[in-house]
């Protein structure tokens, strides 16, 4: 190695480490603020007021988020429910069944939905679904049904694309022995396909959960934010996400209101943590069954 | 814009300046020729504009002409605004800056209030229309974000659908029109009015059907606006508060007066709260027998209506000044009128 290469080696390696540290250090001053003043929530309404209360009224300077919970989750698991499906069948009939021609225009057009902005659907939701549900199964239309169609719309390409690539990445070496040993394309595609494709099927999954849970002005939209809990499809609720994104504007700064809000902030992120090591855990056995 | 109000300046400076002033020269020949004509009493806090009557401070009625050191001696942002000049207040050094002509350029950013949007979008038109070198934006998010926005200097004027409150930071405060909240309902709904008694119930959740209002019978679908929206605080203060109610936690929240008007109209059951500038397409209901127009929140029997202000740091630019001595003179409050607003002078 010449000196030239030795020298250009090192700076390479240090401007990437020093990339590397910015990054983490955004990641952990994000983390660091969200605690600092959502701490303070919890401080102020007390801990088990504010996570197990169900009034949040900023004129008594009241705060206490289960329903925005019970919005969120609700919200999110139901658009799983029916994404995950959805998406696997998808995504194995794109990888294993479906003819080269088919997939060369499907594939393309996943790929650009799943960089829509959320507020289109957002949009689409509040011109066509909510008058829809309204005139069809009742309520004022805005509910958590509508919330959750957005958010299937939304993920499903996430889904699909994510999906369909680790289906795909699995060694045809593998299908060709099963197949070579007698078994059908199905019984392929179900024990030794999808059990390889595992890691990469929980993370779209886990991605997609991220994504809705995370979503906030589409759901604003069409879920009608009432403060209260939903007692069947059709009606309102309301998340933490859409709650931040409807008020975070009137929060004086310093005031129990905003430390209220980043309360939410904060255990949405506590959600997403619970999520992500989940996933890790599922990843890890899924490497060794394999 | 109290305080400046206040000041008085020797009437002299301004006469020379003009050269137009009916009230020292009370000769017919010379008043018909003029362009404006102000006419001023000692001691009195009422002045005639173009023989139109109106307040010298409208929000303070004890700003009158005065006589000292034997000379008379004239509120000088009323006069001086009346002749369509420019006058500057500096805090810091006392000062006062009369001006005239001369081009006014640069940019003014706004937020707040959604109420005062439609009306503040065309302020900004007719300004820019007249000096095009000035670029005005507004953005929405409503009185709180409005006052948040001035006072922390994001914006150079803030806009806000009600009285701000002692809590509140500091702003001088610039009353720019009234305006009136309808209670507006989808119109296919067979509904033609409520008391203020049956709306405080709805939205407090008490009453919760049509049927119980004189309607046909369905579920009321209520719609609101998020916590810190003028208009949501003079609905709290005017329906709610004096029944000692509470808005329900079960009302749909909203962020805009245009989200409201937008749901009702295609909502069947709903019923929102908005300015009197959105009422389009839907229709606005009686309030213990009064129609929500101008005239009966002008004469006082429509129960609903506020003022709405610009708020400004104190130290705020010339550009940020002439825009809103343009909003308060004639030529401003003629487009409140235009709009479905009401002048401040009525």
């Amino acid at each position: 190695m010449s000196k030239h290469e030795q020298f250009s080696e090192k700076l390479g390696k240090s401007l990437i480490f020093i990339f590397a540290s910015i990054s983490l250090l955004i990641l952990l001053s994000i983390v660091f603020f969200i605690f600092r003043d959502g701490f303070l929530a919890f401080k102020e309404n007390g801990f088990f007021h504010f996570i197990f209360g169900h009034d949040w009224n900023v004129q008594d300077n009241t705060f206490s988020v289960l329903p925005l919970i019970v919005g969120s989750l609700v919200v999110t698991i139901g658009a799983l429910l029916f994404s995950v499906p959805i998406g696997f069948s998808c995504a194995v009939f794109l990888a294993e069944i479906a003819p080269e021609k088919v997939r060369n225009i499907v594939k393309p057009a996943i790929d650009i939905l799943v960089g829509i902005p959320s507020v289109v659907f957002g949009l689409l939701g509040m011109i066509l679904l909510v008058p829809y549900i309204r005139d069809h199964y009742g309520g004022p239309g805005l509910s958590i049904l509508a919330a959750i169609i957005v958010l299937i719309l939304m993920i499903l390409p996430t889904i699909i694309a994510q999906a369909e690539d680790s289906i795909r990445s699995v060694p045809s070496s593998f299908k060709n022995a099963s197949l070579a040993m007698g078994a059908t394309h199905l019984q392929t595609i179900w024990n030794v396909i999808l059990p390889c494709a595992k890691s990469g099927l929980v993370s779209s999954v886990m991605l997609a959960s991220g994504r809705a849970i995370g979503e906030a002005m589409a759901i604003y939209m069409v879920i009608g934010n009432t403060f209260t809990f939903p007692k069947s499809l059709i009606d309102p609720s309301r998340t933490l996400t859409s709650n931040i994104v409807g008020q975070i504007e009137e929060a004086a700064v310093g005031g129990t209101h905003l430390h209220a809000l980043f309360g939410c902030g904060l255990i949405l992120l506590f959600i997403v943590f619970i999520l992500n090591s989940y996933s890790f855990f599922i990843k890890r056995r899924g490497c060794r069954s394999c | 814009m109290f305080k400046r109000n206040k000041i008085l300046s020797v009437i002299v400076g301004i006469v020379a300046i003009l050269g137009i002033a009916s009230f020292m020269v009370p000769s017919n020949a010379l008043t018909a020729t003029a362009k404006t004509t102000i006419e001023l009493w000692l001691n009195k806090p009422q002045a005639k504009v173009n023989g139109e009557t109106r307040w010298i401070d409208d929000t303070n009625h004890s700003v009158t002409p005065i006589s000292k050191w034997g000379r008379t001696l004239l509120p000088v942002r009323f006069i001086s605004e009346n002749f369509g000049l420019v006058t500057l207040w500096d805090a810091k050094e006392s000062k006062v800056t009369v001006m005239q002509g001369g081009e006014l350029a640069g940019t003014i950013s706004e937020a707040g209030s959604t109420s005062v949007l439609p009306l503040a979008e065309k302020f900004a038109l007719a300004f820019m229309k007249k000096h095009p070198k000035v670029r005005i934006s507004y953005t929405g998010g409503g009185t709180g974000a409005g006052i948040k926005q001035s006072a922390g200097g994001t914006v150079d004027i803030g806009a806000a659908s009600r009285d701000l409150k002692i809590s509140e930071p500091d702003l001088m405060v610039h009353a720019i029109a009234r305006d009136g909240v309808a209670i507006i309902v989808n119109k296919g709904i067979g509904i033609t009015g409520l008391t203020i008694d049956q709306l405080g119930k709805i939205y407090a959740g008490q009453v919760t059907d049509w049927k119980d209002v004189g309607g046909k019978s369905g579920k009321i679908n209520v719609y609101t606006r998020e916590e810190g929206s003028g208009t949501r605080d003079t609905f709290q203060s005017m329906v709610l508060d004096p029944a000692g109610l509470k808005m329900s936690p079960a009302c749909l929240a909203k962020k805009s007066n245009g989200e409201i008007q937008m749901s009702v109209q295609s909502d069947p059951n709903g019923i929102g709260y908005v300015s009197f500038g959105y009422t389009e397409g839907v229709k606005g209901l009686l309030l213990n027998g009064k129609e929500p127009t101008i005239e009966n929140v002008k004469n006082g029997s429509y129960p609903i209506s506020r003022r709405l202000y610009f708020l400004t740091k104190h130290n705020d630019n010339l550009l940020v000044q002439a825009f809103i001595a343009f909003c308060r003179s004639d030529e401003g409050q003629k487009i409140v009128s235009q709009e479905g607003y009401i002048q401040l002078a009525d």
